[in-house]
């Protein structure tokens, strides 16, 4: 039989610890368990039949720790061989007469993923594909893939079993004592992401003992409609005369597991210090204890790599800015591949209180799919808001979801036959909310009943696929009233029946009911209030209209949304206009000691002021004036104050960053007006070496760097040294930064030199970092040593002049 | 050898040092007053970091060239002077976890200043926590009549940052605290520490600050 079917009737018991018994026959610390299946198969194969013999229906193999970081090809071939024998050779000794599998064991690999450690996603995929492989290869009746404490490894380790693999697969994570994975992630992000990714069965393992893991259990049980797994510790352990002890015993251990069993736990076992006698303490105790029937969930919801944001009666906002519909300045962040200027549309926004993020970056003139997949990783590394990948390309949704650190809302699909034959597989594969687009062949209905009919087509082929009715979300299309004068009603009117006859949930972008109006905002303020009342979970919108965001707020406190109206009233005192008007003369900036207004604000690094009264400038004085007569003097003024030491890092830093913001001014204003922007100083490419991935220092540099007009491509950290002369070539760039903080990485900035001499000798190197030293620039053969970012903007321009005569 | 297991603890530490944390910062030892920024830090660091240990005790032995710690052996004269008249050391691991590196990270493309201060606070807080871990140990030894030594990490001195493959090799850092070892030997979380502490029965002064008993007198950070 297989495990899946036996499971749907009874309650699957697993084994129980494997580490602590290896301890106790001799392990050595350090000594690599998995190579005991090769060399002491007797033990492995006597702890695996006295686990059968307990009553686990399913013993792990000893792979925990089987991957090819730990092991060569061939050495990890006989280890998974020699664990499969082994687990076998102990089914068939084992006596008692309940139905028997062996699972292959996945543990994590110990590295961290990118970007704070320096493990690549696909990387970490084909490790754990190798050893999927090899179970498969020898027989395993399924995968469990265990003690996960991080979401992202955890789903490298799910693709994996499933690309290579039919086998069911078992998913359990290891939890804190915060209820939380190392990485951030709840149980309900975590049910949203694997029920996406199709795990079989989900829940928890190791960390605790059973009553500190309870409360982990039951976030499973209320958000999971897959069988939850509970594998808990026997407590602490403690060292007693010389031995390592758990402070929970069977009696207890079993007492709590069967207590949730109870609850709804389906699959049960031990994790560290707990042995056979706990597994048959617990068959014993859960004898009689009926299984509970697993429920399916109706949770409308998307999640982040931290959490699950469902949608609900409290209406979700999506983010709308970080698309360049529109938007000259971002187009050109786009073209210019500025992520900071793209992360601080995201910040901005989650900072407004929106819900979700919506991604879209497609432009013509750029490669989207490296594009999006690119911009959802650096999204996710610094915002904990779930994203909605926005394209109508396939190849970059595909990209895009498979990096997504947790179940994305996808936009869109719609009723045309191509359309949801390219986007439901992709659905299928990888998890995610789709948003469908009620349209198709024949264009957009102009009634509401076709619009209807077309959600109800979008369901049904959604179900042929596998996908659920609850990872659907229906945009009836808001069009514009300009142009037809029923397109308001008849939008409301399909939303209306889609919410509360089809019980599905709805999504709408607002603002394009009034385009061509004035005053648009009131249009789509009055608007979105009618939507909400006519059933919209969701808005994509524009969290810096205040309009908006207060018919938000006044739609939750009128219908009983807004506890006490508290929200409410802390968004009208953020927002009463005297008040912001007021404040400012407290943090007035007069011209007195310093030159200017402008420069007293980059000098005491007020980024706020700065950029107000550059855009006030602006109106009468041209751009590059502003730079050179006020911008550049300031900076200068600074920067001598740092070089003599009157002035501290942390205050060079917000001189720049205020510098900053009035050159983020600048640039809006010359895109806006279409004026050539001024020819800029000649290009500099910064990188911190291959095998470092600090960059603090890094990101100082280019930030000075940039405030004195270089063109600065900011290659990142842990770059080979290949990528950095490859740039070099291609942007012909006179200056290259190298920055490196450990010994260790030193040898790798020393080949990046070398390899550059050869394949680009125009350019000259600067380093710099904790650990250089003159002596350490000279004997590595750079140009140039910096001791600080200051010296590195005066060797900067000491050679942009040079190529200027 | 005495049995022992790897202990892990979750420690309350001190509060912000905030000399310390400017020391960090680069403002050497000048009087700066208190950045308004750094306030907005240490408001936006509330709940991020949590603060963990990993540690288990060793016997050690002298060999003829070198010493034997049972997990690894080393030639490292520096640890050799380090344990002289120890008979045994802990090896730990601390981290106070990857919040830290998130708001570095997010403020490091918007924000270098605020980046830096997180830096720098980051640098602060897992220095007490080191204390912290060490000044309990220093106490259960000193209930057996025994001393300490100051901590010593893989990187000082001719210890090779190599060790810190056989330390995580032994304390299992990735499943007891969430602490993972790159390929160039750095860790991940970034504000993290390992290191060997000796214990001794002879009572050595432990008195010096720690930047006093730093051999490296250029350092741009030292007290």
């Amino acid at each position: 039989m297989n495990i899946l079917e036996y499971m749907k009737e009874h309650i699957v018991y697993l084994d129980g610890g494997m580490g602590t018994l290896l301890q106790a026959q001799g392990l050595q610390p350090g000594e690599y368990p998995e190579t005991w299946n090769l060399t002491r198969p007797e033990v492995i194969t006597e702890i695996h039949r006295a686990y059968f013999d307990a009553g686990s229906n399913v013993v792990n193999t000893n792979t925990f720790g089987a991957n090819i970081l730990k092991f060569p090809l061939d050495e990890l071939d006989n280890i998974v061989r020699a664990a499969m024998e082994n687990a076998r050779a102990a089914r068939e000794k084992s006596a008692g007469q309940h139905e028997k599998f062996i699972a292959l064991d996945i543990g994590p690999t110990g590295k961290l993923l990118k970007p704070y450690g320096d493990f690549d996603f696909e990387e970490a995929a084909s490790v754990f594909a190798e050893t999927v492989k090899l179970g498969v290869k020898y027989g395993a009746d399924l995968i469990f893939i265990e003690t996960m404490n991080d979401s992202y490894e955890t789903k490298a380790a799910v693709l994996a079993a499933k690309e290579n693999s039919d086998l069911p697969v078992f998913v359990s994570n290891a939890y804190g004592e915060d209820g939380k994975l190392m990485t951030g992630a709840n149980p309900a992000a975590m049910t949203a992401l694997l029920e996406g990714l199709g795990a079989d069965a989900i829940g928890v393992n190791c960390s605790l003992g059973p009553k500190e893991l309870a409360g982990v259990v039951e976030e499973y049980l209320k958000y999971s409609s897959l069988p939850v797994i509970m594998k808990p510790n026997a407590g602490l352990p403690k060292v007693v005369d010389g031995q390592t002890v758990y402070d929970v015993l069977p009696e207890e251990f079993s007492e709590d597991v069967a207590g949730l069993m109870k609850k709804g736990v389906r699959i049960a076992g031990g994790c560290c210090g707990t042995t056979p006698e706990y597994i048959r303490a617990l068959v014993e105790k859960s004898a009689k204890i009926p299984p509970v029937p697993v429920e399916k969930k109706e949770f409308v919801c998307v999640s982040s790599y931290t959490h699950m944001v469902e949608f609900g009666d409290s209406p979700i906002l999506i983010g709308e800015r970080i698309n360049p519909t529109g938007k000259k300045r971002f187009k050109q962040a786009l073209q210019e591949n500025d992520i900071g200027y793209i992360l601080t549309e995201g910040i901005n926004q989650q900072d407004k209180g929106v819900h979700i993020l919506d991604v879209n970056v497609g432009l013509p003139d750029i490669q989207e799919s490296e594009m999006l997949e690119n911009v959802v990783c650096e999204l996710q590394a610094v915002i904990d808001l779930p994203l909605q990948i926005d394209t109508s390309d396939t190849v970059a949704m595909e990209r895009a979801l498979r990096r997504y650190n947790g179940k994305a809302m996808v936009n869109s699909v719609n009723g045309k036959e191509e359309s949801m034959r390219a986007v439901f597989p992709l659905v299928k594969k990888y998890g995610g909310l789709v948003v469908a687009l009620t349209l198709d062949e024949e264009g957009i209905p102009e009634t509401a009943e076709g619009r209807v009919k077309i959600a109800e087509k979008i369901l049904k082929t959604a179900e042929s696929y596998g996908i659920d009715r609850k990872n659907l979300i229906f945009d009836t299309l808001a069009m514009t009233v300009s142009a037809e004068p029923h397109a308001a009603k008849v939008t409301l009117q399909a939303l209306r029946e889609i919410r509360f006859q089809l019980g599905c949930r709805t999504s709408l972008g607002v603002s394009n009911v009034s385009f061509g109006l004035p005053n648009r905002d009131s249009i789509n303020n009055t608007f979105f209030a009618l939507a909400l009342e006519n059933g919209l979970s969701a808005a994509i919108m524009n969290p810096y209209s205040v309009d908006m965001m207060r018919t938000y707020f006044a739609y939750r406190t009128l219908h009983g949304l807004d506890e006490n109206c508290a929200d409410y009233i802390r968004f009208s005192a953020s927002y009463t206009p005297t008040q912001a008007a007021e404040q400012k003369p407290a943090a007035a900036v007069s011209a007195d000691e310093y030159k200017s207004a402008l420069q007293k604000a980059i000098a005491k690094g007020l980024g706020g002021k700065a950029g107000e009264i550059t855009v006030q400038l602006l109106k009468t004085v041209p751009p590059l004036e502003i730079i050179n007569g006020e911008i550049i003097p300031a900076l200068d003024t600074v920067g001598r104050g740092f070089e003599e030491k009157r002035v501290y890092l942390p205050q060079l830093l917000m001189s720049a960053e205020a510098a900053k913001s009035a050159f983020e001014e600048i640039k809006a204003f010359i895109a806006r007006s279409e004026t050539e922007p001024a020819a800029g100083k000649c290009g500099f490419v910064i990188a911190t070496v291959k095998g470092d991935i600090h960059d603090i220092g890094k990101n100082i540099v280019k930030l000075l760097l940039e405030n004195y007009g270089f063109a600065v491509t900011d290659l990142g950290r842990d770059v080979s040294p290949e990528e950095i002369v490859e740039t070099v070539q291609r942007l012909h760039a006179p200056l290259a930064g190298l920055s490196a903080l450990m010994t260790t990485t030193v040898p790798a900035m020393e080949e990046t030199i070398k390899q550059l001499r050869l394949g680009a000798p125009w350019c000259r190197v600067v380093v710099g970092g904790a650990v250089l030293t003159q002596e350490y620039a000279d004997r590595i053969g750079a140009d140039k040593y910096a001791r600080d970012a200051m010296e590195t903007v005066r060797y900067a321009e000491e050679v942009n002049q040079g190529l200027e005569k | 050898m005495t049995a022992d297991m790897v202990h892990v603890r979750t420690y309350n530490i001190p509060e912000y040092d905030i000399r310390e944390i400017l020391r960090y910062a680069g403002c050497g030892k000048a009087e700066v007053e208190e950045l308004p920024l750094l306030q907005e830090c240490l408001a936006e660091l509330d709940g991020k970091l949590s603060f963990k240990v990993c540690w288990r005790y060793f016997p050690i032995r002298r060999l003829e060239h070198g010493l034997d710690l049972t997990f690894a052996e080393t030639d490292s004269a520096a640890l050799g002077r380090n344990l002289a008249d120890c008979d045994g050391i802990i090896v730990f691991a601390a981290t106070i976890g990857l919040g830290i590196d998130r708001l570095i990270a997010k403020y490091g493309r918007i924000s270098p200043s605020k980046s830096f201060l997180f830096q720098a606070v980051g640098a602060e807080r897992i220095e007490s926590l080191c204390e912290c871990f060490c000044a309990e140990i220093q106490k259960q030894a000193a209930e057996q009549g025994r001393f300490i030594k100051p901590r010593f990490s893989p990187g000082y001195g001719d210890l090779p940052l190599e060790m810190q493959e056989s330390i995580f090799r032994v304390l299992d850092c990735p499943r007891k605290i969430g602490l993972s070892l790159n390929r160039s030997l750095l860790m991940s979380p970034s504000k993290s520490v390992t290191a060997l502490i000796g214990i001794t029965e002879k009572n050595t002064e432990r008195s010096l600050g720690k930047c006093d008993r730093c051999e490296n007198e250029g350092c741009a950070f030292r007290g």
